[in-house]
């Protein structure tokens, strides 16, 4: 960072031993404000039996694990619902997104600036009257409570991010390069496949994980169009932590958790700057 | 120059037809739903347009309606707060090890579904949850006066638990690109850390602000898990009432009524956006 390489005027600095504790007292209740639920989480996934008063369990196990893992249990049912579904959404997102992203960011499209804004709407229009009515036609179409409906509504609200993304990925590719290939003879789509979509490729893998994990962690539309028959990981937490059993939601939460701190810690390697600073240009 | 792309697919015609399948999935199941819930929330019994679905709204829902709006503004400004402040820091902080320390820290809660952030708040904020044991423990509070936050208070901090890393992210990046010689010039003329955060850091990466707390704001609004599993007792979210309005009434005009006046609470925010957007046009 550059600014570290700046002089502090010293008439203006703490002592440094106060400052110094001051910088740890802030860092810990940071800490705390954010790992104290987790590890609260933690807690409750391997207590046995937890109550009134006790700080902490009073026995620790694995029983609800057991419970959770059984082999016909619901758990697992849901989990597999739960990626199936999400599976199918980044198909059906990239197989949309893809051309739609080379197009936004490669050829000349009429009303682009009305395109642009009609992909950003999902994103920034509150979601609940579209669920609502969704689940209305899809009731009277039969579509609601399978799974072919609720990956419909993700993959509605996921390509939007996915054509962004993608079309972010297309337009930092060096068109020079596409130029050099044809120059030597490459046919369009041969160039596209060979030159275009690989250099794209961290970009599109970028979109694909934004998507599965969007659907995967789902919510409001899953409630409104997935009832009665589809019920997902998150509908099972939530349905679990209602009912007041916080341990079954608990691994529950930690199996949705997995996943989404794993994309936290690498989403930099995917998601380049040179992608990021070309997103809605 | 005729570039490879016009070569590889000549005229509009055909990036028209790569971007019509996105566009009809976003207009079958997007668009269409929006603009069916304008028609069902004006529409009478007998068809013809009707407000006695808003006036109903307002009758039952009032409060709740206040009560979203206070959350969600009350969230989107502490969510301000907290970014600025970490953002802040990231960029103008001296101390190397407590920069890096932050950067890893913050972000932990970026991609958390509201969903779990709404069970964890719920175990973790109630009376017997593990904040009230640590704050009882570390003698700040009395045993008695220990209280279950698990009310607006708790709606608030779970959205600004869950929001305020996406903020930051993006206030991060966008000062993280300033030119540093700015900052430079006003710490060698003497400038407090606080004032260069404020009066030169800030009013460069305001639109980036506005964007990240315009789409929390939205996002916030129409979060149905969290307000469900923290408070789902009147006074609740407006989410929650659609949600009842629906299982238990099958009362579609009420819930898209309520829907409708969630969107212009959105629009106020946009708004808000676009007039500081074009106030910074002319500005420029």
């Amino acid at each position: 960072m550059a600014t570290r390489a700046l002089a502090l005027p010293a008439s203006f600095a703490l002592p440094a031993p106060l400052a110094t504790v001051l910088r740890a007292i802030v860092l810990a209740l940071l800490a705390f404000a954010i790992f104290g639920p987790l590890l609260n989480l933690l807690l409750w996934a391997f207590a046995e039996r937890w109550y009134f008063p006790n700080k902490l369990p009073i026995e620790f196990g694995l029983t609800y694990w057991y419970r959770v893992f059984q082999p016909r249990g619901n758990a697992l049912a849901s989990l597999g619902t739960s990626v199936w579904i999400a599976l199918l959404t980044v198909a059906f997102s990239l197989a949309v997104a893809i051309p739609a992203g080379y197009a936004l960011a490669r050829l000349k499209l009429p009303w682009r600036g009305a395109i642009l804004l009609t992909f950003l709407l999902p994103q920034a229009v509150p979601n609940l009257p579209v669920y609502v009515n969704i689940a209305q036609v899809f009731y009277q179409i039969g579509l609601n409570g399978t799974i072919l409906g609720v990956v419909l509504v993700h993959a509605s609200h996921g390509l939007v991010l996915a054509v962004w993304i993608a079309s972010a990925a297309f337009a930092s590719v060096d068109v020079s390069l596409e130029e050099a290939s044809r120059n030597l003879g490459a046919s369009p789509w041969t160039c596209f496949r060979t030159v275009t979509l690989p250099l794209a490729t961290p970009g599109l893998i970028a979109s694909a994980i934004f998507v599965f994990l969007e659907s995967l962690d789902e919510f409001t539309g899953t409630y409104f169009v997935g009832v009665p028959d589809v019920t997902t990981l998150p509908l099972l937490m939530f349905n679990a932590t209602m009912g007041g059993n916080y341990q079954i939601s608990s691994i529950t939460a930690l199996l949705l958790l997995i996943p989404s701190i794993g994309f936290m810690l690498v989403v930099e390697r995917f998601l380049k700057a040179d992608v990021l600073a070309m997103v809605g240009r | 120059m005729v570039t490879v792309s016009q070569s590889v697919l000549r005229g509009r015609g055909a990036a028209l037809a790569l971007i019509a399948p996105a566009l009809a999935v976003v207009g079958l199941f997007f668009v269409a739903p929006l603009a069916m819930s304008v028609v069902v929330a004006f529409r009478g019994k007998e068809g013809g347009f009707t407000l006695e679905h808003f006036a109903k709204s307002f009758d039952f829902y009032g409060t709740d309606l206040l009560f979203t709006l206070a959350i969600v503004v009350v969230s989107t400004l502490l969510i301000g707060v907290v970014a600025i402040a970490i953002a802040g820091y990231l960029t103008l902080g001296e101390h190397p090890r407590t920069v890096a320390v932050l950067r890893w820290l913050y972000r932990w809660p970026l991609f958390i579904p509201f969903v779990v952030a709404g069970q964890l708040m719920r175990t973790f904020l109630a009376k017997n949850g593990m904040l009230n044991h640590v704050l009882i423990g570390s003698g700040l509070i009395e045993p008695s006066s220990a209280q279950s936050l698990l009310d607006w208070r708790g709606i608030v901090i779970a959205f600004v638990w869950k929001q305020a890393p996406f903020v930051t992210l993006l206030l991060a990046g966008a000062m993280a690109a300033l030119e540093p010689q700015h900052i430079e010039a006003a710490r060698n003329l003497g400038a407090r850390r606080l004032s260069v955060l404020i009066d030169i850091v800030l009013p460069q990466v305001r639109g980036t602000l506005l964007v990240g707390l315009v789409l929390s704001f939205v996002t916030m609004l129409s979060v149905l898990s969290v307000p469900l599993m923290i408070n789902p007792n009147s006074p609740t979210m407006v989410t929650v009432d659609v949600a009842y309005r629906i299982s238990t009434h099958a009362d579609y005009p009420v819930a898209n009524a309520l829907c409708i006046l969630s969107l212009l609470l959105a629009a106020i925010g946009a708004v808000f956006y676009l007039r500081h957007a074009s106030a910074r046009v002319e500005g420029a």
